[in-house]
């Protein structure tokens, strides 16, 4: 079945604005993440199974 | 045994650093920012209602820690580094799009709160009714915002509004016309 398209007249503008915005957010949210991150989520996993042990 | 919402919060790091980025313009804030959002996710995780949007939730946490520490240091919060621009200056361009670190420094320019909305609707996939929810305002200060915020790039990219554009990418145009697509 052909997909059926979703035609939208949008000003040229704003076509290139939104594009734009959503390529760069795209290539921002996929940089290599600093490892703090982790290591802190890391941290906060044990932190909790060892608040779990001692109740 | 039901799954720990916690272990999702691995799959939003991305986009909320690229949030944090977008409200900071700073890339050492941004990560500071993104460091604390996830202490306050972790720690208060019984407050996330399980199956909703968890990235509208960390977004919510991440945008009101960063007002709430703008109130506290004005002067170093605000102190933009260029750190979008320059994450994005050695990306090459592509048809349709326009040049990236022009771009990127034109959006620099927006004030706060069209910076904040404009992502959360145009790049976020939020609808108006999460990225008001998101930002504490009403849906049509929302919409008002957005429509600003683009204006406000035509204005300064110097972009000529003068013919439209037929789309079929159903994300895009319904991005641009009628709201996010769900």
């Amino acid at each position: 079945m052909a997909k059926q398209k979703n035609i939208h007249r949008v000003p040229r503008e704003a076509d290139h604005i939104d594009r734009s915005l959503k390529h760069a957010f795209d290539e921002l949210a996929a940089e290599p993440l600093p490892e703090r991150f982790t290591d802190l989520l890391e941290q906060l996993r044990k932190a909790e199974l060892h608040k779990k042990d001692i109740q | 045994m039901t799954a720990d919402p916690r272990d999702e919060l691995t799959e939003h790091l991305g986009a909320l650093r690229a949030f944090a980025l977008s409200l900071t313009r700073n890339s050492a804030t941004a990560d500071d920012l993104v460091q604390d959002t996830l202490i306050k996710a972790w720690s208060n995780i019984e407050k996330f209602n399980a199956g909703s949007n968890m990235r509208a939730w960390l977004f919510t946490i991440l945008r009101n820690t960063f007002y709430s520490l703008r109130r506290k240091r004005k002067r170093e919060v605000e102190d933009a580094d260029g750190s979008l621009a320059l994450a994005l200056a050695s990306k090459p361009d592509h048809d349709g799009r326009l040049n990236m670190r022009d771009f990127m420094q034109a959006f620099e320019k927006l004030p706060d709160t069209q910076r904040e909305a404009l992502i959360l609707v145009g790049a976020g996939g939020f609808s108006y009714e999460e990225a008001a929810e998101t930002c504490g305002v009403a849906v049509g200060t929302i919409k008002s915002r957005v429509g600003r915020a683009r204006a406000s790039l035509a204005d300064l990219l110097s972009l000529q509004d003068d013919e439209a554009l037929e789309l079929t990418d159903s994300v895009t145009a319904g991005i641009l016309s009628n709201g996010p697509v769900n």
